[in-house]
């Protein structure tokens, strides 16, 4: 079925507000008719979140579509954050790698003038976690949003009860422009239903990256109602629970495509809507010590020598909040002075948005963590590791995500800790 | 020969020799290296997908369930097809994801060089293609596979 436009929005697609309108128009109405839309409806969040945040010089074809956007008039409505940068000179890396990002990257400064002309929100708007209070994108409970960057997207539908569905970079973009968005999916209240019931019966707090991942491998891009977890959060959605749904919330999107799930008795509308969320033909997934266990087991190591030293550490991807950061210094600096140890056996990196970061250094942590020798950046970890040869180096980190989509073996935090302050597992 | 009629989100003809994914096909991680480095030939790069790891994906048709990972899934599409890297067509098993109906429409409607993409195949589909065969696409969803 077609979608019922209004008259502002026939209006933009037969070209009243330049012909590059009417084709971002265009191809959102299609993307919308895909999945059935039968309206599209205002974007009701305050400022938009951009997934593309680098200039990798092959991406030609992006940064044409920008210009061809920005000479048409055709700018976003709003402001909008972006996710991390992919270049951070304190981040450890060498000469022949510095030489690799600067050719990789070179249009970072160009695809940052292009973003500031579309509506960049401010110039330290590069996170993956543009909801932290201290960042200034925080959507309310039921705004419709038009963003990308899956750890986002999960997190606003899952933890703050905003609306958006799992768009991809350049849509997003073009519904802040138009300041529409198809209805469908995850907006709606159908598409909020869960499929899967998750059943978590664990004898001990469930590793949120790995829980996340075995949820994400199962259920793909359902919805999962998640019972259990409470045993091990709480029912307050406090700082810790937030943080843990974060990095649990980023694997499970990126090792399957979940963009919305439900924590009973924590997150709001399993609070408020109870077991009517589900579905009446949802299907069970059970998730016990052993599960958890097959499923860190199956992660594939792919350094060229399964057993190297490990040269680098990444923690913070998504970024982590200051609460984290304050968590790990605690615990790191504690695990190295029981080892006798004063630094960090593996060079680190700790990561945060640009405000987060900016607020944790002017703390007393920051000068342990900087004595622990331990690197506070706001890079996107996944950016680095795209340089071939960092790409070769073995690389640690407590993140599934980057574990995903690049060489990095993955660790739990326990794991990770042992590392740095022992420098052996 | 087997037939199969989708649901044509993109329509469009195709030739091409089937390339098979049983898992979710999780586009960043697939095309990321052949992007960033040039490969004309697309070699997949995703090292959790052993269906497709290593093998090149540039005119092939891809055979899928859904689209899995990062949101910048329909723009990395979106770049193939621009950088005249893309699959010759995108089949799918399930209902289309929004990431791949965003990069197969983005390159219908801003790239010279669509990618025709049937969705809604069935798993009965994926269950009889494989790698290696010949895949016919009509401009009405219709697919032929041809062993």
């Amino acid at each position: 079925m077609a979608i019922a436009l209004t008259a502002e929005q026939q209006a933009i697609l037969a070209g009243e507000k330049g012909e590059v309108q009417a084709k971002v128009m265009r191809t959102l109405v299609m993307y919308g008719e895909t999945f059935g839309a039968q309206k599209m409806v205002p974007v009701t969040g305050a400022n938009g979140h951009l997934v593309t945040s680098f200039g990798l010089g092959v991406m030609k074809p992006v940064y044409a579509l920008m210009d061809t956007l920005i000479e048409g008039g055709a700018l976003s409505r709003q402001p909008f954050s972006v996710d991390p940068r992919p270049l951070d000179q304190n981040v450890p890396s060498n000469l022949l790698q510095n030489v690799f990002f600067k050719v990789m990257y070179s249009k970072q400064a160009s695809y940052e003038a292009q973003l500031n002309k579309l509506g960049l929100l401010d110039e330290s708007a590069f996170t993956c976690t543009c909801y932290m209070d201290e960042v200034g994108n925080k959507p309310r409970e039921g705004d419709v949003l038009s963003w990308a960057e899956s750890s986002a997207v999960v997190y606003a539908n899952s933890v703050l009860g905003a609306r958006c569905n799992r768009n991809s970079g350049i849509i997003e973009l073009f519904g802040s422009i138009v300041g529409y968005v198809p209805y469908f999916g995850l907006l709606t209240d159908e598409g909020r239903k869960a499929s899967w019931i998750v059943e978590v019966a664990t004898t001990q707090k469930p590793e949120a990256q790995v829980l996340g991942s075995a949820i994400g491998m199962k259920v793909m891009e359902d919805v999962p109602y998640i019972r259990g977890l409470d045993t091990w959060l709480g029912t307050e959605l406090n700082q810790d629970a937030r943080d843990y749904l974060k990095d649990m919330g980023a694997a499970t999107a990126s090792n399957g495509a979940v963009g919305l799930y439900h924590i009973e008795n924590l997150t709001p509308e399993a609070v408020r809507q109870g077991e009517a969320l589900l579905r009446p033909d949802a299907k069970v997934y059970r998730i016990d010590d052993a599960e958890l266990a097959r499923v860190k087991a199956g992660y594939p190591v792919i350094w060229k020598d399964a057993n190297a030293a490990p040269k680098l550490c990444f923690v913070g991807c998504p970024h982590l909040s200051e609460r984290q950061l304050n968590d790990w210094t605690q615990k790191l600096t504690e695990a190295l002075a029981q080892n006798g140890r004063k630094k960090v056996a593996i060079p680190t990196v700790f990561t945060a948005a640009p405000k987060v970061a900016e607020k944790f250094a002017q703390t007393p942590q920051a000068e342990a963590l900087r004595a622990a020798g331990v690197v506070v950046s706001s890079i996107c970890p996944l950016m680095y590791m795209n340089n071939p040869l960092c790409g070769k180096m073995p690389v640690i980190t407590s993140s599934n995500k980057l574990r995903t989509y690049t060489s990095a073996r993955y660790h739990t935090d326990a794991e990770i800790l042992q590392l740095l302050a022992k420098g052996e597992n | 020969m087997k037939t199969f009629k989708g649901r044509a989100v993109v329509p469009g003809t195709a030739k091409a020799e089937a390339l098979v994914s049983h898992g979710g096909f999780n586009t960043l991680a697939s095309f990321q290296k052949a992007l960033m480095f040039g490969d004309k030939k697309a070699a997949c790069s995703d090292q959790n997908n052993p269906d497709i790891y290593g093998k090149p994906m540039c005119g092939k048709a891809l055979c899928l369930p859904q689209t899995i990972g990062s949101t910048t899934g329909g723009m990395v599409l979106f770049c193939a097809a621009e950088m005249e890297r893309q699959p010759a067509c995108l089949l799918f098993a399930k209902p289309i994801d929004s990431l791949a109906a965003a990069g197969a429409i983005l390159a219908g409607v801003w790239s010279a060089h669509p990618m025709p993409t049937v969705d809604n195949l069935g798993d009965e589909f994926l269950a009889a293609v494989q790698t290696g065969m010949t895949v016919r696409v009509a401009p009405d969803g219709t697919v032929t596979v041809e062993e």
